[in-house]
This record gives structure tokens, sequence and C-alpha cells, in this order.
């Protein structure tokens, strides 16, 4: 077998194991009510199996950066993914201190989503641009995500926290807004879902897209509902485009990514859709009463500590380390190119949030909601800016 | 001042909540930390006397008590967030695209953005982070920084050194974690704090009351923190003077030896070669379908600098003493004085210089009848051959286009679509004959020209854009960010920890515990040590509300 085959199948079975371990720690909630916080048995094989597929997910690591010949995180497919490796390392982390099997029902599965949305984008390797080619790429970057990775749990304990505490019983606003929020998770799904099914039967329609006087292929792998402006459908057999991106997107992608979002909700809404009518509740209703073993207490907690722990991490890996390698390679240690302004704001967020957590008591409740809102920022850095704002750091 | 003197004994400062020794709540100042109607009191600073909360007459007060509540740092704080935010809807004026239309943001955001992308503009948010009020957003971050620091450290740093191991009952009973046991025998008194002790805590004992402390350091941390921030802040501010900061962009071109700007003619540079190395297509293991382009992976230039001996000798031609051999790359800058040197930009193919031959223009074979070669970055302004020919240089366009009036102009001053007017004047005669010479163009401006000119060699060459920097600010920044760092893991991830074992004339035992985060490692350690012994844990009163 071929590192590069190795390096998939590694990926693969910790990605696997990720979701069984997650069963296990199901069964650690159901195994024994009171005893809620100490370790359990099947708690501890949740952990185990948890831990083996983070060593796999490493051995996917080491054999890509052999292969590459370079630290696999340069693309958004590596970048991502690695991500995911991080947010399971920060919940071995804080699980070992807090011995909580909820947290591994909730963090767990999300972390797996992330990993999966990662093989969503072009998994071949590439050789490294010359403005990566820097130890300080591995440096910067495994500090962000490992920050990021910490910040993630207290995103996990703060929605745990919502799920649990929020009134469930009438519609009110704060169940909508925390609905939407899962509702979001699911677009993530769906996007999944779609992504995977069409590369599944190898999909693909080819438009000829005019670009200042020159004529560029664009290539789609989901069934076109937007097609790209100024462009002609090459492909016969495929579904004919309902409308064009409005002129107002730039960029020759423009086109192919506003049809992945629409697919994203189409499906992502169907799937939420489909387990709305299965569960017969809205799904905060429904995780409800599987939290109430949990101490909301111990769920602030583990939020707070969380952002305490990750804020000084995301500091030194997504500002100052970013800061030195910038020097280094363009002169400039601050440029307030788009990505860095993110980052910025994600660490003004959080220094605001520790700020109001100390002196205005926003513990609990509203707490959680600036947990919830910090990894959507964090989120946003990753998508949107990468996606759409252009930056020096784009990917795609 | 009217000092408060406790039933302690301890004298305190003028708007104590709590006294600095023994902890009891001062009467009519409970208000001030909110704790009138609480159950809990508020610990934060330990209930020590800050001047914000204090005084609040004069402006100077009312000034201060502004800049140190933590409530207008939030808001600062935001405030500089959601203009950060605005700023990245809209590239900045600095990334304006190389294809727009037009590179002036006057222009560029109207036709690309519309109506929205006018506003961005004529609001000024295409300079967002250099606008006026967003630098004075971040002054008043720093000076917010400073003063609520200093109305709270030197308070809390009193109240710490004051405290006493005896703390009143109504200080222990409002701690968070507490509890009262009695007929407890001095062994498991011991126990408890031989434990404690093993985990580290530092054990005061004053008359049979005993205080476990441990981390107090970590409260230092938001301080140290801070002043991180305001060196970091202080930098900024320096960096805007020129002694401290300045950067210069050269072009260089291959072969070529220059004075680099910025550095009083001291140094110079030659540009040996420009590389651009691009990926091995046939390497296998990046063959995935998604790889199309390729990929550029090393941008190279290879300098010698001189250092000029004289460089204040004018009108002499400076002695170069040659100082440094360095291929510059992307991050690999070359460093000497304070100057660095970094790989930009660059430029392929640029004309160096063009042969000309020229011919009889009815010779259809094309026999040389004399050779001369311009160099398009030192054109000569007459060429004579060595059979006797004279060529006049007429006209240069070194960047050659064809307005839309058709007039010949340059667009830029670098040789990359070099044009020519020339006169030829044949052996011994004083009648020119005019031609227009291009890529791929001989005009014959009268039709009725003898002789012809024609392109008969060109040479290239690469030019590197390199930008020269000289920035003295770099070791503040560092050293505020490196007492930043250090600030935020001494709060973040050491805590301060105190647990009060006091024993009551009524032989009852009181323990109380405070933290200033991670009260689930602080209950940990206390129920280890109350373990074996017949002391009661302490109970939390302030779980969130089930
Ligand atoms: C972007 C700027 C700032 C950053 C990154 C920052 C960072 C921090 C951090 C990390 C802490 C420790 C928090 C904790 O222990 O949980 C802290 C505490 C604090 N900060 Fe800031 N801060 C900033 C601006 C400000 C400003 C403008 C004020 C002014 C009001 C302020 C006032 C405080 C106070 C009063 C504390 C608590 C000190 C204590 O616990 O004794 N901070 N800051």
């Amino acid at each position: 077998m071929g590192l590069y085959s190795t390096s998939s199948s590694a990926l693969l079975i910790a990605f696997i194991l990720y979701l069984v371990a997650t069963f296990f720690f199901g069964g650690a909630i159901r195994q024994d009510k009171k005893e809620r916080h100490q370790k359990t048995k099947a708690g501890t094989i949740g952990l185990v199996i948890t831990i083996i597929g983070f060593i796999s997910q490493i051995v996917y690591f080491i054999t890509r950066w052999i292969y590459t010949g370079h630290a696999p995180v340069s693309n958004l497919f590596e970048f991502t993914t690695f991500l995911g490796m991080s947010m399971i390392l920060a919940f071995i982390i804080i699980y070992s201190y807090y011995k909580t099997a909820f947290l591994g029902v909730f963090a767990l599965p999300l972390a797996t989503i992330i990993i999966a949305y990662a093989s969503m984008f072009s998994t071949d390797a590439a050789p490294l641009v010359a403005s990566l080619q820097s130890y300080w790429l591995p440096i910067h970057v495994s500090t962000v995500a490992l920050g990021q990775g910490i910040l993630f749990i207290s995103f996990v304990a703060g929605l745990m926290y919502l799920i649990r505490q929020i009134d469930q019983t009438k519609l009110t606003l704060r169940n909508t807004m925390l609905e939407l929020v899962i509702y979001g998770i699911f677009l993530f799904i769906g996007f999944i879902a779609v992504t995977t099914i069409f590369n599944a039967v190898s999909y693909q329609a080819t438009f000829e897209v005019e670009r200042n006087g020159q004529q560029i292929m664009a290539e789609y792998h989901l069934p076109p509902i937007a097609e790209p402006q100024d462009s002609t459908l090459l492909s016969e057999n495929v579904m004919t485009p309902w409308f064009a991106a409005p002129d107002w997107m730039h960029g020759d992608e423009a086109g192919r990514k506003l049809n992945t979002v629409i697919w994203s909700f189409f499906a992502g809404t169907i799937i939420y859709g489909i387990t709305m009518l299965i569960s017969r509740k809205r799904i905060g209703k429904r995780l409800q009463p599987l939290l109430q073993g949990v101490k909301p207490d111990m769920l602030d907690e583990i939020m707070y500590r969380s952002v305490a722990i990750g804020f000084p991490v995301f500091t030194l890996g997504g500002l100052i380390f970013a800061a030195i390698w910038a020097q280094i390679a363009w002169g400039r240690f601050w440029g307030w190119d788009p990505k860095e302004v993110w980052a910025l704001i994600t660490w003004f967020f959080y220094a605001a949030f520790l700020h109001l957590r100390l002196s205005r008591g926003w513990h609990g409740e509203k707490s959680g909601w600036l947990a919830v809102v910090g990894f959507a920022i964090i989120m946003f850095n990753l998508i949107v800016v990468n996606l759409v704002l252009a930056s020096l750091h784009s990917y795609a | 001042m009217n000092k408060i003197k406790c039933e302690c004994g301890h004298i305190n400062p003028e708007g104590t909540v709590l006294c600095e020794a023994c902890g009891k709540p001062v009467e009519g100042n409970q208000h001030i930390d909110g704790n009138d109607d609480k159950k809990l009191l508020n610990m934060r600073y330990d209930g020590s006397a800050r001047r914000s909360q204090t005084y609040q007459k004069s402006i100077v007060d009312k000034i201060w008590s502004f800049f140190s509540s933590v409530k207008v740092g939030v808001w600062l704080i935001v405030l500089a967030l959601i203009a950060s935010i605005f700023g990245t809807i809209f590239p900045q004026e600095q990334f304006i695209p190389q294809d727009a239309v037009s590179r002036d943001p006057a222009i560029f955001y109207e036709d690309r953005y519309g109506i929205l992308g006018l506003m961005y503009y004529q609001l000024g948010f295409h300079h967002m982070y250099s606008s006026f009020w967003f630098i004075t957003l971040l002054a008043l971050i720093g000076i917010s920084l400073v003063i609520c620091s200093l109305d709270r450290f030197v308070p809390l740093y009193r109240a710490l050194r004051n405290q006493r191991a005896k703390k009143h009952k109504k200080f222990l009973s409002r701690q968070r974690l507490y509890s009262e046991s009695t007929n407890i025998h001095d062994n498991d008194i011991d126990k408890l704090v031989a434990s404690l002790k093993n985990s580290r805590y530092k054990i005061t004992e004053e008359n049979g009351y005993i205080l476990a402390e441990k981390g107090r350091f970590s409260r230092w941390g938001p301080y140290v923190n801070h002043i991180g921030l305001i060196i970091i802040l202080l930098a900024g501010i320096l960096r805007t003077t020129p002694i401290m900061f300045s950067e210069e962009y050269m072009w260089v071109r291959e072969g070529e030896q220059r004075v680099i700007p910025g550095t009083n003619n001291q140094y110079y540079i030659e540009n040996q070669e420009f590389i651009l190395e691009t990926h091995d297509q046939e390497d296998e293991r990046f063959q995935g379908g998604s790889l199309e382009e390729e990929i550029a992976t090393n941008f190279q230039t290879d300098v010698i600098i001189y250092e000029a001996e004289n460089p204040d000798v004018v009108g002499a031609e400076p002695e170069l003493e040659p100082i440094l051999e360095y291929s510059i790359q992307m991050n690999n800058p070359a460093k000497f004085d304070k100057y660095t040197l970094y790989q930009q930009g660059y430029q392929l193919n640029e004309f160096k210089n063009m042969s000309f031959y020229i011919h009889d223009a009815d010779d259809e074979a094309g026999e040389s009848l004399g050779t001369f070669t311009i160099d398009l970055t030192n054109p000569e302004s007459v060429y004579e051959t060595d059979s006797g020919f004279r060529v006049e240089l007429t006209n240069y366009y070194p960047d050659y286009v064809m307005t839309e009036e058709g007039t010949p102009v340059s667009e830029t001053d670098f040789p990359r679509n070099p044009a020519f007017v020339v006169t030829v004047y044949p052996p011994d005669s004083d009648e020119g004959e005019v031609s227009f010479l291009g890529i791929g163009m001989n005009i014959d401006a009268t039709g009725e020209n003898q002789y012809k000119v024609a392109i008969d060699d060109v040479e290239f060459r690469d030019v590197s854009g390199i930008t020269v920097s000289s920035d003295r600010t770099l070791p503040f920044f560092f050293v505020g960010a490196m007492i930043f760092m250090i600030g935020v893991i001494q709060g973040m991830y050491w805590q301060h920890r105190r647990v009060w074992i006091n024993k009551q004339k009524d032989n009852s035992l009181l323990v109380a515990a405070h933290t200033n985060k991670n009260w689930h490692g602080i209950k940990r350690d206390i129920e280890k040590a109350v373990e074996g012994t017949n002391v009661t844990m302490v109970k939390d009163q302030q779980e969130l509300d089930e």
C-alpha cells in the first residue's frame, strides 16, 4: 500500500472510530443516572476508542506529511481536517479533567462533521507555493488550530447549556434562536450529503464562461441550479440551470459557489425536516431531556474554562506567530488582510467575553450565547473568509 | 481621607467594602460591590477601596471612573470589533485588485459594488484601519487599560498583603464554598491542613486560625497582560516616526548595480540573477486531477550588497566593498546593518537590448550593410555602424501603445514593449530616412526609404522587485507580545485559591473557600482534604439554578 492510500485509510478509520466512540459515551450517560460525573466503564471505553481514533489520525497526518514533503496544513482539506483533529485533542484533554460523558455525545459528532466537511474539498496532494515554504507554516497553523479546537469545546458546552436550560414549553425567541443554531449545523450535514452523493455518481456539468474577452471553463460537480454569469452550458443531459449568478458576485468561481450554497440549504433543510418529522418536536426540545443528568454549573464551568485555556493559545498562534511569519515572508507583521482582521475580531470577541464574565457576571445562559457566537466567528473565518472574501490566505 | 477602623483593629482606606484584614463587611459601603441584598459577597477585588468607586465628584474623578469601568472597556472593544468587521465587507484600498477598471478608489468602489460601494468609499471605510476614528478608538482602549489597571492593582495589592488568617464569621459564611462542622478534633484539622499542604497550598497560621492559599501570583496576570498591550500600542505610535520605521520599494534588473533607496547612498545592490521555479509537472505525487496550473515554488534573487566607502563625497565615484552575497527568497530575506530586503515582486523577460541591421530595401535576401545595438535602459542618441551609417534615435517608447487618437506613447518607463523612431543617415549623406520600429512592425513613414532597419537579435532579462525596510520597532512589539502572553498564561492557567479554616470559640469549625476561577478545581482539593476526617465538605452556595 502506498503512503498516500495508507494516509487516506487512516483518516477514514479515525472518522469511523469517532462515531463509534460517540455511542459509547451515549451509553455512559444511560448507564448510571446518579454518578454521572464519575468515571464509568462505557465512558472509559469511549475515551479509549477516541484516543485510538486520534492516533489513527496522527498516522494520517504523518504519512501525508512524508508523502507530500510538507506539513499537511496547506489547503482547505488539510487545514480543516487538522482542525477536526485538534478539536478531538481538546476534547480528550477536557474530558480527562471533567469526566462528563455528555460532552462526548455532543463534541465527537460535531468534530466528525468538521472532518467530513473537510473531505468535501479536493484531497489531492499539491506542491507548496513559495509563500508557504517556511517552518512557520506548521508552527502557526497547528497553534491556531489547537486554540480553535479548545474554543470549540466551549461552543459545545455552551450549546449543551442552552439546550438544557432554555425553556422549551412554548415557542419563544430564545428557543427559536437555539433552533436556528441547530439548523445551521444541519446545513453542514446537507452540504456533506449532496457533495458525497453527486461525487459518488461523478456528476459533472461544464460551462464555458466569458471573462474579460477570454473563454474559460467552469466545472460543476452538483447539478447547476445557478449558472455562472455569461456562460453557455456545454455538457449534455444535465439539469438546465434556473438562473444565473447575479453580477455583483465576482470571481470566476462565484457561480459554482453560489450553486453549492443553494444545494446545501436545500439538502440541509430536507434533512432537518425529516429529523423534525421523526422526532415530532423541535430538535432542541427533543435533546433537552437527554441533558437532564448533567449539572448546568458543570457545563458553565467547562465553557468558561475552555475559553480561558483556548484564548492564550489562539492569541499565540493566530496573532503572534502569524505576525512573526508575516514579518519574515512579506516584511510586514500586520497587513489588515481580511483573514488577519477576522483573527483580530475573534480575539476581540473572546476578550470581551472574558471581561463580561468577570465584571458583569455574564454567567450561564448569556455566556452560552457568547460561546456559540464566538465559534460562529471562527467558522466564518474558516468558510466565508476563505471562500468568499478575497484574501492572501485564500485556499480556493 | 476618612479612614475606616474595623472592629478587628485594622485601619482601612475610605471606600473599603470588606475589611482588608478580617473581611468583615463595612457597613454603609455594601452597595459599592452590590452586596446589599445578596447572600454571597462579591470577591472580585477582595472588597478593596478603588478610587473609581470612592470619589466621583470632580471632573478628574468622573474621567477616572469612566475609563476604569470595565463596561466602558468592553464597549470600546466591541466598537473596535464592529469597525473591523465593516472594514472587511469590501477590499481595503490597498487590496484593490490589479485587474480592476481603475485602482483609484473614487472610481473602483462604485464601479464594482454600485451604490453600496460608493457609500463605502464616501464613509471612508476603504481605509478603515488608518482612519482617524479607528486610531482614536485604539488610543481610548489604551487609556482605559492604563487607568483601569491602576485603579484596581494598588488596592488589590494592599488587600492581599493585609489579609489575615482570621476572618469574620460574616465574611466566611457569605463565601460561595462554605461549611460548618461541630466537634472536630484537632487531629482532623491537622490532617486537613497536611493534605492542603500536599496540594501545594501555602499555610498561614495565626493563633489557630488557618489560611491555606495558592497561586496568588496569578492575580497579577491581567495587569501584566495589560502592560504588554500598552507596550504594543506605544510601539504602534513609535512606528509612525521615520527614525523608527522606513520602507522603500525598488526594481533591480539582472546585471544591474544600483544604490539602495533609503540608505543615504551607503549601500548598493547588484542583482546577479532572478530565479523563478515552478513545480515539477512530472512529479508523480502531484498527479491528482485538480492540479492544472503550474505552482510557483520559488522566487529568488541572487544579490551582492556593497557598502560605499565614501558615500558623502559629492560627485566622487563611490568605492564599493562587497559585504554580503545572498539569495533572497520568499520567507528568507537578506539582512545587513539595520536593513532587511524582501523578495516582493518580479517582472520576467524585460527587454535588455536589441540589435538591428541595415539592409537595402530592395534586397530580398536582406544582406547586412551594418549593425548597431540599443541598450534599452540606457539608449544613446546616435549610433554609428562600422560601415559608416549614422542612426539617430529620434524617439524611444519603452512600453509602447497607440492611443485612441493615433499617437504613440509609452505606458510605463519599463522596456516591456519597446518601439523607436530612427533616422538613418547613409554614409556621407545628410539626408536622413525616418523609420518606425517595434516588435513585429517596421513602418516606413514616407514609403520612399532606400534602406530598411531590421531586428537582428533581442536579449532579455528579469527584473526583481525588492522591499527595503528598516524597522526598529520590532523588538518593542515582540517584548509587548511576550509580556502579554506571560500575563494571560499567568492569569488563566493558574488560579488564586484560598481556603479559610477558622475554629470558633464555640468549638465549631468554619471552612470557607474562594477562587477567582475554576471552582471545580478547588472543590476537588477540598474534597481530597476532608476525606477521612469529620469535617463537613463545603457546600456550593451558588449553584446555577436547575
Ligand atoms: C483588547 C484589549 C484587552 C485585552 C485583550 C484584555 C485582556 C484581559 C484578560 C485576558 C484579562 C483576564 C481575564 C480573566 O482573568 O478571565 C483581563 C482582565 C481585566 N481587564 Fe482586560 N483586556 C483588554 C482591554 C481592557 C480594557 C480596555 C479594560 C478597561 C476597562 C480592561 C479591564 C480589565 C479588568 C478590570 C480586568 C480584571 C482584572 C482582575 O481580575 O483583577 N481590559 N483583560
